[in-house]
């Protein structure tokens, strides 16, 4: 396919985008080190590495938010000077980012020629547009209804305005953040066809991802980064998922999770016709009733924003809900004066929350103020009123080794750990608890393949010693891998529940998009 | 990841702001006829050459270090109480509660409860802010400058209607009985025959608010207490996570701060005018703001603070007294101070930031410092 193009279109030989030698550093971090790349006109290249591998920082060169140290960028074999994203735009480009940088009450029209009007006068702007989106809409089967607000589409459908805020601005050159990061397995299926209209049009796309299934799905030559450089540039055909996390990782990475089947005891976590009404008046749950048994993990698969935080947020006492649930038998209190997470943690209920920075950590906290952090009325921890600091710094000290947490510098503080750090600085602080259940949100959201393992590894071990686990993960492989069942959301309710070697991808994705009933 | 090593951003940082401060300063001295120099060592001489100027100067960063101290607690839970002044006021009214109307024997006995009565009724002002930031989300800002013009008129009516005495036509108190009065750094210096001037108004409670820096300290930095303020302060959603309650923090810390504004009643009432008059503060509650700032919400940073502007506003006072410059342009300089240090705190800083990376190693990371963070 690749090769056919190249054939067919004599100026192919130029690439779309050249880059040489651009060097970039934050101030010790080299943040891309003498990188060089060819991308040819109407491909779709994969740029694939871990978090902190450089890939944002190399795209955010290329769309002119950062001055590259060194180097050149050759636009169709041109050198240009990008330095901002007006220029970029000038010169072609197209950027979607991972976070959707739309007004929210504003309509997809006027997001789309937000920035790019052509006169004081708004009406002529928006007549051009809504004939460009019609057509755009139909050619690439994009769905989008430009009179509507952003507020009231969908996710999926929000990316699709993106990207024709991209193709309005005459983009060639599309670039692509993360995309999946928030669809559907259905919806990321829909990009892809959208992907590859474009791509037939004569389109160049870059798409930055750690999904390695998408990369062998969708992109013809892939570029694998680590710390800062570009270690690889493979065409995907001839290259494997194995491959490609060896490649990234440097050493060899376990895909799939070890574990023994489950040896579930007694019931641990009941919960029952859990509602939750937010303030808006709108009804997060409607109704949810599960359990979870000691030494299993129970999944909960779901696209974001289907009531999974909010289960956790009622779990972990910071959400307040009408319904029953029982932890070992005993009542726990939803609204009341012992509904917060001091009553919870007392309760043998550990929580390792969805969003680590938001959340989980102070992020100007210290590594071992924040091992304290939910448990800093624990007497190990105090002298009277008094924080006993240095019994909290020793405590620290063994649970950097343990979860092999680096820097092992117990001073430093958590916004400086890399997202894999910090995760494991929460999850030490909570499994070592030896809580009775451990709820678990995201618990590899922006982390390394390295680490990812890691962790599941320690989930798996905390299983085996009998705790009980609730999952909540938006990611499907996780889902997959590490439960023992799995539970769908959609919509505040359980869409089902299924065993993970009875059900598939396809399935689930179904369950998720609130479509019930067997996959065909 | 720490672009600059903490000292610089802990001294360097304020050291340059002073100076810009101080270097425009001197353009507006030169700008209106005198010698920006002679007009600096008139300050130096005024507010540090002899004891008298020392016990003014004391004796003015004790009300600071009060009122920035109270802004500093305040701020570790990033709340914003711009109601020193009023909670000083009312600090001074609890003050003369007790030394009017609690027969003492002895100063040693009275300052104790006298503490006590300032704290609470400063205290007690921060309370209703406190309580409608904590329960009905009015913002802390709003609440606590509109209590400081409530504070002020309802000291009005007390001294006019209520504490004036019956024969006098002043808006005041009478004096507080001779058992109450403070010793002065006179008196505390005579007993290890160290002279110091009889006249400046520096007395004990000086080393109250030395105390209360270190008190304030451990508050923050060594109790459980200390820990959930700062958590909550640097982010209230991790708190909630954490089973925190934000509003029991924001009562708490209110009420400490609070609690230390009216504090200061003790130096300025208590132990310089030994009555209660009508505009006592003398704008102290909002000074603090500006020491607290520079202080970068710290007891040490808000000790040397205080003491800057304690410098500022003596050597100010001997600069009207000996040259042409007015008195007006006094609160130039202590604006511009305040503008430097604290609002244009980034002017400083950025560059600094870039002439430190410049001169870091471009690769491998820094040698990792074990030391305490200054922050402790």
């Amino acid at each position: 396919m690749r090769d056919t193009i190249t054939q067919e279109r004599p100026d192919a030989a130029v690439p779309a985008i050249e880059l040489r030698g651009i060097s970039k550093a934050f101030g010790p971090v080299q943040a891309n080190k003498d990188i060089s790349l060819r991308v040819m006109p109407g491909t779709i290249h994969g740029i694939i590495g871990e978090n902190g591998a450089g890939k944002s920082t190399l795209m955010s060169i290329l769309y002119g938010f950062y001055k590259a140290d060194q180097g050149q960028i050759l636009i169709n074999g041109k050198p240009t000077q990008i330095p901002d994203s007006q220029a970029a735009i000038a010169a072609g480009i197209g950027m979607v980012f991972q976070h959707f940088k739309l007004v929210e009450n504003f309509t997809v029209l006027e997001n789309v020629v937000l920035g790019a009007e052509d006169g004081g006068l708004l009406r002529p702007s928006l007549a051009k547009a809504r004939k460009l989106l019609t057509d755009l809409s139909k050619e690439y089967e994009l769905n989008v209804d430009p009179d509507a607000l952003i507020e009231n589409i969908g996710v999926g459908i929000q990316q699709r305005v993106e990207i024709l805020k991209a193709l309005y601005r005459r983009a060639d050159i599309l670039i692509l953040d993360e995309p999946t990061g928030v669809l559907t397995p259905a919806e990321a299926d829909h990009l892809f066809r959208i992907l590859k209209g474009l791509k037939d049009e004569g389109k160049t796309i870059i798409m930055i991802t750690h999904k390695l299934r998408e990369i062998m799905e969708i992109t013809d030559t892939v570029s694998v980064m680590r710390r800062g450089e570009m270690t690889a540039t493979v065409k995907t055909s001839e290259t494997s998922p194995e491959e490609l996390a060896e490649l990234m990782v440097g050493r060899k990475v376990l895909l799939h999770v070890d574990k023994k089947p489950a040896t579930p005891g007694a019931k641990v976590l009941e919960v029952e016709n859990l509602r939750v009404v937010d303030e808006k008046g709108v009804e997060r749950l409607r109704g949810v009733s599960l359990d979870v048994c000691a030494g299993e993990i129970v999944g909960i698969a779901g696209v974001s924003g289907n009531g999974q935080s909010e289960l956790l947020e009622v779990l972990g006492g910071y959400q307040t809900a009408t319904g029953m649930v029982r932890v070992n038998g005993q009542d726990i209190d939803l609204t009341g004066r012992f509904s917060d997470g001091q009553s919870r943690r007392a309760r043998g209920i550990a929580h390792v929350p969805e969003d680590r920075q938001r959340e989980g950590l102070v992020m100007e906290f210290t590594a071992w103020e924040n091992i304290a952090f939910g448990y800093h009325n624990d007497p190990r921890y105090c002298r009277g009123p008094l924080m006993d600091n240095n019994a909290l710094r020793e405590d620290t000290e063994g649970k950097i080794e343990r979860f092999d947490i680096r820097p092992a510098n117990c001073w430093q503080t958590a916004k400086s750990f890399s997202g894999g750090n910090q995760q494991k600085i929460v999850l030490a602080r909570e499994m070592e608890r030896d809580p009775d259940l451990l709820l678990v949100g995201q618990p590899t959201r922006g982390v390394d393949i390295g680490a990812i393992e890691f962790i599941h590894k320690q989930l798996i071990a905390l299983r085996d010693q009998g705790k009980a686990i609730l999952l909540v993960s938006v990611e499907l492989d996780e889902i997959l891998s590490l439960s023992d069942r799995i539970i769908v959301m959609f919509d505040g309710r359980i869409m089902g529940e299924r065993l993970p070697d009875q059900t598939d991808e396809k399935e689930l994705g179904l369950l998720m998009a609130g479509i019930q009933g067997k996959a065909a | 990841m720490d672009a600059m090593p903490k000292w610089a951003d802990v001294i360097l940082i304020p050291l340059i702001s002073l100076l810009l401060a101080f270097i425009v300063s001197g353009l507006i001295v030169f700008a209106i006829g005198e010698n920006p120099w002679r007009a600096l060592q008139i300050m130096i001489s005024g507010a540090l050459g002899s004891t008298y100027g020392w016990g003014y100067t004391l004796y003015y960063a004790t009300n600071f270090i009060f009122t920035g101290l109270a802004v500093a607690v305040a701020f570790q839970a990033r709340l914003f109480n711009i109601g020193g002044e009023g909670q000083a006021t009312l600090g001074g009214l609890g003050v003369a509660m007790v030394c009017l109307y609690i027969p003492f024997p002895h100063w040693a006995m009275a300052l104790p409860v006298a503490v006590l009565g300032a704290a609470l009724f400063g205290a007690l002002w921060a309370t209703i802010p406190a309580y409608l930031q904590a329960r009905r989300g009015s913002h802390i800002v709003i609440t606590t400058i509109m209590f400081n013009f409530i504070g002020a008129a309802f000291l009005n009516y007390l001294l006019v209607e209520v504490l004036r005495p019956p024969t006098s036509m002043n808006p005041a108190t009478a004096r507080f009985p001779e058992a109450t009065n403070l010793p002065t750094l006179h008196d505390v210096l005579a007993v290890f025959d160290i002279s110091f001037s009889r006249a400046a108004p520096a007395n004990v409670a000086f080393f109250v608010a030395i105390l209360a820096c270190f008190a304030v300290w451990v508050l923050i930095w060594r109790t459980r207490l200390g820990y959930q303020i700062r958590a909550y302060g640097n982010s209230e959603s991790a708190a909630i996570y954490a089973g925190i309650s934000p509003e029991k923090i924001i009562m708490i810390v209110m009420l400490i701060s609070g609690g230390l504004a009216g504090m200061m009643a003790i130096n300025n009432v208590m132990g310089e005018a030994e009555r209660l008059i009508q505009n006592a503060t003398e704008g102290a509650g909002f000074i603090g703001i500006a020491v607290a700032l520079m202080g970068r919400s710290h007891p040490i940073g808000v000790f040397l603070a205080a003491l800057l502007f304690g410098f500022l506003y003596q050597g100010g006072a001997e600069l009207a007294l000996t040259t042409r410059i007015p008195a007006d342009l006094i609160v130039v300089i202590q604006a511009l101070v305040i503008l430097f240090t604290g609002a244009l705190d980034n002017m400083v800083r950025a560059p600094l930031k870039a002439l430190f990376l410049s001169f870091r190693p471009p690769e491998g990371p820094k040698p990792e410092r074990k030391t305490t963070s200054p922050a402790e």
